[in-house]
């Protein structure tokens, strides 16, 4: 029998590594990952911060949606070093502290615009990114839905969400 | 799914960055990763590195000059979009950037980033070569102007040479008085358009048109002037049998074969479709230069 050769392994792996600080939900953090890691991945793998979703991983879905410097953005389609030094908010920096709800997750409740709720927190977030723009709201149901085109519910057929915004513009005084 | 392994550089200077490009074929320009990101994700696209260019000083911003807009190479298309300078001498581009995607998508996407990626259902290509636009490419020797007709050469493919980066792109003002629309057909909002059509043109006291600018996307390998239809709706009072010889004019244009969502006798009705509809619009928004509208 032969002497089976060992093949040659690599002494490092070819993933090149980077170090990146960036504000988190308010917080200062810094991590050195894989330059290929996606802002979704770093957010739940790297900080544990679980409420940002993953579905498609390609853009289409929308469950990943977080604040990039105050903008609702796909994080699945930003690598974590692009997020080097900007200010990122996930789900978890939308209510307050003392778990009062903000009025867009306040109107979501009343207005049973979730279910399974998986894609609740990208829909959130874009909707919270929107209200935050200084452009008036189109409340039209077909604004609504063009503002609501880029996240996918499964569940609720969406006119929940639709009546959501709605009761969200009337509690930030938004109509 | 996850992207394959590449390597990263975040140049700070213009410089740099073409340094970087020129010194390995495989590298690829990162601006908004809006396109690039879910190609490489779904593993379609395997750069060797990156070069992300949103370090790189003074490639943001828009300046809206007295021929036309310049967009920097990392100008968002959400930017474009409610840019009240840009709405002012060209309402045309906000109407054209609602049908970009998603909101959050065009956060973060850029409008040079959608012109170098060439898809030809995309609408801003469509956007810079009905206005006749052009980009400055950015290379070892120098900064060069292309031309938007001669930028875009095939499917996904342009002008830019692998150690070039556009550094911005050039949108013409509209003519004063002129009337515009865009419309597009897609199977959901914010998808890539099945056909899309712009138009641009002028009419005199009498309603008579001049100057009419066409053009489409969706149909062919790249985004097309519709040069026949042009040519027949100069000089008329846009009457229907006008509007019926444009169309069939038209229809040789369509070039894309027959694919999974529509045939070609299909696009070739939808693009008819939306010649009539922004002729019509365009039509509607035009008033004798030196009136008010």
């Amino acid at each position: 029998m032969t002497r089976m050769m060992k093949p040659a392994e690599p002494d490092r792996s070819a993933d090149a590594q980077v170090e990146v600080e960036l504000t988190v939900n308010g917080e200062a953090v810094r991590r050195n990952v894989s330059v290929r890691m996606l802002l979704s991945d770093f957010l739940r793998h790297e900080l544990g911060l679980t409420g940002t979703h993953v579905g498609c991983e390609h853009g289409v879905c929308g469950c990943c949606t977080v604040l990039i410097d105050g903008k609702p953005g796909r994080s699945c389609l930003t690598l974590a070093v692009q997020a080097n030094g900007y200010h990122v908010r996930t789900i978890e920096s939308v209510a307050s502290a003392d778990g009062t709800l903000h009025p867009v997750q306040q109107a979501f409740k009343e207005c049973h615009g979730l279910q399974c709720g998986y894609c609740t927190p990208g829909m959130v977030m874009n909707i919270v990114g929107r209200f935050d723009e200084p452009q008036p709201l189109d409340l039209t149901d077909d604004g609504i839905r063009e503002l609501l085109s880029g996240n996918l519910c499964r569940c609720t057929g969406y006119l929940n969400i639709i009546a959501a915004v709605r009761r969200a513009a009337e509690l930030l005084g938004r109509t | 799914m996850k992207p394959s392994i590449f390597g990263y550089k975040a140049p700070v200077t213009l410089a740099d960055a073409i340094s970087i490009l020129a010194s390995d074929p495989d590298a690829v320009v990162l601006a908004g990763g809006q396109t690039l990101l879910p190609a490489m994700n779904f593993r379609a696209a395997n750069p060797s590195l990156l070069v992300d260019i949103q370090h790189v000083d003074g490639l943001r911003g828009i300046d809206v000059g007295a021929d036309h807009i310049v967009v920097k190479a990392m100008t968002r298309h959400r930017e474009f979009e409610l840019n009240a300078d840009v709405a002012r001498v060209n309402p045309l581009i906000a109407e054209v950037m609602q049908h970009v995607a998603h909101i959050p998508i065009r956060h973060r996407g850029t409008v040079v980033g959608s012109l170098c990626h060439a898809d030809p259902s995309a609408e801003m290509p469509l956007l810079l070569v009905l206005l006749g636009g052009s980009v400055i490419a950015q290379g070892p020797s120098g900064p060069r102007e292309i031309a938007a007709e001669n930028f875009f050469q095939s499917f996904l493919t342009t002008a830019r040479s692998q150690d070039e980066i556009i550094v911005e792109a050039r949108f013409p003002l509209l003519p004063s008085g002129a009337g515009w629309a865009f419309d597009e057909v897609t199977r959901r909002h914010g998808d890539y358009a099945i056909a899309g059509v712009g138009c641009i043109l002028a009419r005199d006291g009498e309603g008579r048109t001049s100057g009419v600018r066409l053009a489409a996307c969706g149909i062919a390998d790249r985004p097309v002037r519709l040069r026949s239809a042009e040519t027949i709706l100069n000089g008329t009072m846009l009457g229907a049998s006008d509007l019926d010889a444009a169309v069939a004019a038209s229809a040789a244009a369509v070039t894309q074969p027959d694919d999974i969502n529509v045939s070609k006798s299909y696009r070739r009705r939808a693009l008819g479709t939306l010649i009539r509809r922004t002729v019509a619009t365009a039509a509607r928004r035009a008033h004798p230069a030196g009136t008010a509208s």
